[in-house]
């Protein structure tokens, strides 16, 4: 019974550290490309601020706005928070583990982005409408990719489950596996595309011809838009925490951790945090939006990186 | 023996270059498509070198060494100051698909691992391997002189295809200096060729898309201009 309660602690202090460190991790990035463009950038709590003066803010909802229009930011933002909270981040056991598939997140997102679509056409504007067929021609070439990459782990370690990932690549000496590098970068690439950052999508436009995301949200305001910009700061942190509990688990905390490893793990997510915000903001001032029309050049890399891991993984197996 | 660690660092490198290789066919810019074979070249170099430390063969250095003077150096340098020169440093190539290009070259990489399998099934996991990686990247260098128009993208895919040539030459036990060193050397002669060949193309029919020799020739008459 303890143990239960003690699990139950675990998962909700995993709920709470996601919801905490979203907006922390996108105003570090926002706040390191600040300083390596030249500029000073605002303070690591602004998105806080931001979010909190937009809470307190009333929400203006268009006549025509629909049932979708309203509910979609509540959805949008518990499916992401709910996927950010499955993803093993300091400890491979908890009560949720088991829904932690790797497809079940793909299902999870793919909702999400539906909603968002959707709630983006619903008022009829012809922004909302062009933000909406560009995401969705985003992530008709982006799940392929992902799909792909989830096939080829699952290959390797017979399971789709975050947690046995993580334990099966702490417990044996993988070593360097080239399908494992190649799926990395493909994954990576998804991620950029997902999260609607540079070269795909610029988080910070709103410049008309350019914007997918920001053209699908360009209506919301208030209570609604707080929710939906916490949605994509969670959407962010979920593709990081996705990355290094597959990729680079090291310090997760195993099965029966004690209360120091289990701090320890939530020491060493942080640092992961830290360096993966760095190196996003490095990756996204070193490199130029491209055009719409060469996402699908973008993302098909990506497929033929997973479709490669795929193939390298049975020129490794047949040794 | 060799362990584990060495072998993951060696295919590591190698996968590297099969991934430049891929690089090259996605870039459009020749300035990028110039980034990309120098680095390949440094990897070419330092998987020779590599293979020079696991193999305790220090003629390989020299491999690494002509790879990293040469072809990192020398060649991209050159090549920059002709591009510079000709007036297309910032030219964008009109490839036609390239997504349709990167996918005949999945499919290469996967001919080329059938290929060699069942061929070199006897040597060691190492050999076989390099082999099956090394035949890829001169299956994608070709596949990049047959896709480009442009006459200097063509001559980096040849160089592209000879950096698989030398990684193949490492992985193979007793590959004879002599050897590598001529073909260093008759690369570079080749190189010089090409050189020349540019500039005369471009005297003589004011660009380097090489669809306007086969007008010249004779061929698809009436079709372009």
């Amino acid at each position: 019974m303890s143990a239960l309660l003690q699990a139950t602690l675990l998962q909700l202090i995993q709920l709470l550290i996601v919801l905490l460190l979203a907006p922390f991790l996108t105003g570090q990035v926002r706040w390191v490309k600040a300083r390596m463009l030249g500029r000073r950038g605002p303070p690591l709590l602004q998105p806080y601020r931001d979010l909190a003066k937009l809470l307190r803010k009333e929400a203006v909802v268009a006549d025509n706005a629909s049932w979708i229009y309203r509910s979609a930011p509540y959805v949008i933002f518990a499916l992401l928070w709910l996927a950010a909270a499955l993803v093993p981040i300091f400890s491979t056991r908890l009560p949720m583990s088991p829904a932690a598939d790797l497809i079940a997140l793909v299902g999870l997102l793919g909702s999400a982005r539906f909603l968002l679509a959707l709630a983006g056409m619903d008022i009829g504007t012809s922004f909302g409408g062009i933000g909406s067929s560009r995401e969705m021609m985003i992530a008709s070439l982006a799940e392929p990719a992902m799909l792909m990459v989830i096939f080829t782990v699952a290959l390797f370690i017979h399971s789709t489950s975050i947690p046995s990932i993580a334990e099966f690549v702490l417990g044996n000496a993988v070593g360097i596996r080239v399908s494992f590098a190649l799926a990395l970068i493909s994954l990576t690439m998804v991620a950029i595309a997902e999260t609607a950052r540079i070269p795909v999508d610029n988080p910070a436009t709103h410049l008309e011809l350019t914007m997918v995301h920001e053209a699908m949200v360009l209506e919301y305001s208030g209570r609604h838009l707080a929710l939906i910009e916490a949605a994509s700061m969670m959407q962010l942190l979920f593709y990081v925490s996705l990355i290094s509990g597959i990729f680079v688990p090291w310090g997760l905390a195993g099965p029966n951790a004690t209360p120091p490893l289990l701090l320890l793990g939530i020491a060493s997510y942080f640092a992961k945090l830290v360096v993966a915000g760095v190196l996003l903001a490095l990756f996204e001032t070193s490199i130029a939006k491209m055009r719409v029309f060469r996402v699908s050049e973008f993302l098909g890399v990506s497929l033929l990186l997973g479709l490669l891991a795929t193939v390298f993984l049975y020129v490794s197996h047949s040794l | 023996m060799r362990t584990g660690f060495e072998f993951d660092i060696a295919h590591t490198i190698s996968t590297s270059v099969l991934l430049l290789s891929f690089a090259l066919l996605y870039q459009r810019r020749m300035v990028g498509v110039l980034h990309a074979f120098t680095v390949q070249a440094l990897l070419v170099g330092a998987a020779a070198a590599w293979q020079a430390y696991i193999q305790d063969a220090p003629h390989l250095y020299i491999t690494a060494l002509i790879a990293w003077v040469f072809k990192a150096t020398i060649i991209p340098l050159a090549l920059h100051s002709i591009i510079r020169r000709l007036g297309i440093h910032r030219t964008v190539e009109p490839v036609v698909g390239i997504n349709l290009t990167l996918l005949a070259g999945v499919a290469l990489v996967i001919l080329s691992i059938l290929l060699v399998f069942p061929v070199a099934h006897a040597s060691t996991a190492l050999t076989r391997e390099n082999l099956a990686l090394a035949l890829s990247i001169v299956l994608l260098g070709l596949l990049m002189m047959i896709t480009r128009r442009n006459a200097v993208s063509q001559v980096i895919g040849f160089m592209s295809l000879e950096n698989g040539l030398v990684l193949a030459a490492v992985g193979v036990k007793g590959m004879p200096l002599v050897v590598e060193m001529s073909v260093a050397f008759s690369v570079l002669v080749a190189f010089i060729v090409f050189g020349m060949f540019l500039f005369r193309i471009r005297e003589r029919f004011d660009t380097l898309d090489l669809q306007y020799l086969e007008t010249f020739r004779g061929d698809h008459q009436g079709e372009r201009r």
